[in-house]
């Protein structure tokens, strides 16, 4: 099967910095792949160079079809990625529903009613329907990364990209994002998450990947990468995050 | 649930806590605003001649100074905001036109912008006019309010323009990138993300240039404009009493100045933002 996302040799420096070398991978659709590694190791710029938020300087990105190359295309495939951000990112000049509806108006078109719609079924599922009016400065950590993915998933996107999306949350949140997530999973959701959360790995994840020096170093299932990683680099990382 | 019925765009104005000390420090300045209209009124009063007959005299200038100030103002707004763009683009062009614009402007004293513009420039539009031989052009006479207005929005923009980048530049980078991974263009994120933000960062910056521009304005009289500074010069010429038409002249302006700070610390508070 044609998967839905298609790394093929991507490579991206900062400066002197290689932050990329040579990175392939492929999502099938309905995928979950959780990337781990060491800070600095370039996970968040692969994410990042999935919906062009970061440009790569060789290789080459399709997702759903859609080769990452032109302007019209960038724009076509971040309506169909959705990101969630470890610092959520939410616009604090809008109430909670606002940030939901905002981008379905300008990008999708849709009319105020239909967003709100949208917002409000969004809300309800991911839990927190009685915070429309709110300001997301007056959530907690929780609810406010919880309220990004509802935004992301108001586009509906074909994929979600998550890069740490749990890093920033005091422990006792952790729990509500990750259920949030494990049910986007459940309904088949082509989802690529940066994140040490072995529990989420362990319950949802295909498979998982490390990544050290900008380079992939091994990728299997979960439970036997935790449990019985290959390569030397893999075993000194988890010897250290477990 | 309730829904709201205004544009998916608009800006909800939060309302700001009211402590104490903000409150105390808002009646104060009124108190001052209200003391110095008080004040004109007393003098007026008691020494009509010749105060009210001051007051009289530069009433139209009054009218002059506070038009000129807010049409080059709402032009300095939209010249300042796409020259501020222009210093964060990305294109090498655009971006090197409108540092060379700033750097330029800031350089030469706004007196001596306004000199150029009203005696200098005309004789440039003349010249032109003379070498294509266009009739129009070759006749063309400086309109003093047109080139004063045109020589305080060159200068402001300029100013203006940094306070916008400054602006922009001080909202954290992830509000674009959550924008753009929402799919919206550049330009989307920027109207509809990014400025709504800026604007409440920098309105009190902004609120002191427009104070600047009332003041500076006074520069305009030295240009055939009758502002109230000229006015004030055409009765003191008539009628010899420098300590009582100076006097009137700068508590009018500093009506217009304690006015004008009240109502930007006013919207300042109905815009405040929580993060
Ligand atoms: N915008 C940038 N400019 C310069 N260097 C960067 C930039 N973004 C990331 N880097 C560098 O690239 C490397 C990989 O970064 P990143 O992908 O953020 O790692 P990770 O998410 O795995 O912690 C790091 O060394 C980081 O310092
Ligand atoms: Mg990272």
């Amino acid at each position: 099967m044609e998967p839905i996302i298609h790394i093929e040799n991507i490579s991206k420096k900062f400066g002197a910095l290689e932050a990329l070398h040579n990175v392939s991978l492929d999502v099938q659709k309905g995928e979950v792949v959780m990337i781990i590694g060491p800070s600095g190791s370039g996970k968040s710029t692969l994410l990042r160079c999935i919906n062009r938020l970061e440009k790569y300087d060789e290789g080459l990105i399709i997702v759903d079809g859609i080769p990452l190359n032109t302007a019209e295309n960038i724009n076509a495939v971040r309506t169909e990625v959705g990101m969630v951000f470890q610092q959520f990112n939410l616009f604090p000049h809008l109430s909670v529903i606002d940030n939901i509806v905002l981008a379905q108006r300008v990008v999708r078109k849709r009319n105020r009613a239909e967003a709100e719609k949208v917002a409000i079924d969004l809300l309800e599922k991911v839990g927190i329907p009685d915070k429309a009016h709110a300001r997301p400065g007056q959530l907690s950590g929780g609810q406010q990364q919880r309220v990004a993915i509802a935004r992301a998933l108001a586009m509906n996107p074909k994929i979600m990209l998550f890069d740490e999306p749990t890093s920033a949350l005091d422990p006792e949140m952790i729990q509500e994002v990750l259920d949030v997530m494990l049910n986007l999973a459940k309904e088949g959701m082509t989802m690529v998450v940066v994140s040490h959360e072995m529990g989420f790995a362990r319950a949802a994840a295909h498979r998982a990947i490390l990544m050290d020096g900008g380079q992939i170093i091994e990728e299997a299932p979960p439970e036997i990468l935790f449990t019985n990683p290959k390569e030397e680099r893999t075993r000194l990382f988890l010897s250290k995050v477990l | 649930m309730e829904i709201q019925t205004d544009g998916a765009v608009s800006i909800t104005p939060i309302p700001s806590p009211k402590n104490g000390d903000e409150k105390r420090r808002f009646d104060k300045w009124w108190l001052l605003l209200l003391f110095v209209v008080f004040l004109i009124a007393y003098l007026s009063i008691t020494k009509s001649d010749p105060y009210w007959r001051i007051i009289l005299f530069v009433r139209d200038g009054i009218w002059v100074s506070l038009s000129t100030t807010v049409i080059s103002f709402l032009l300095v707004l939209v010249v300042g905001l796409l020259v501020g763009l222009g210093r964060l683009s990305k294109s090498k062009v655009i971006n090197g036109i409108s540092t060379v614009y700033v750097e330029v402007i800031r350089g030469i004293p706004l007196l001596v912008q306004l000199l150029f513009w009203y005696f200098a420039f005309p004789s440039v539009v003349q010249a032109i006019g003379n070498s294509l031989n266009i009739e129009a052009l070759k006749n063309y006479l400086a309109n003093p309010v047109g080139m004063a207005i045109l020589g305080l929005t060159f200068c402001y923009a300029a100013y203006m323009a940094e306070i916008y980048r400054a602006g922009i530049q001080s909202i954290p980078k992830g509000q674009m990138e959550a924008a753009r991974s929402l799919g919206m263009s550049h330009f989307e994120s920027m109207r509809y993300v990014i400025l709504p933000q800026a604007v409440r960062i920098i309105l009190p910056p902004v609120g002191n240039e427009f104070i600047s521009l009332l003041k500076d304005s006074s520069l305009v009289s030295v240009v055939a404009v009758a502002d109230i500074t000229r006015r004030g010069r055409e009765f003191m010429a008539a009628n010899f009493i420098p300590l009582e038409t100076w006097t009137m002249v700068a508590l009018l302006y500093l009506t217009m100045t304690l006015f004008s700070a009240r109502i930007v610390t006013f919207i300042e508070h109905k815009t405040r933002l929580e993060r």
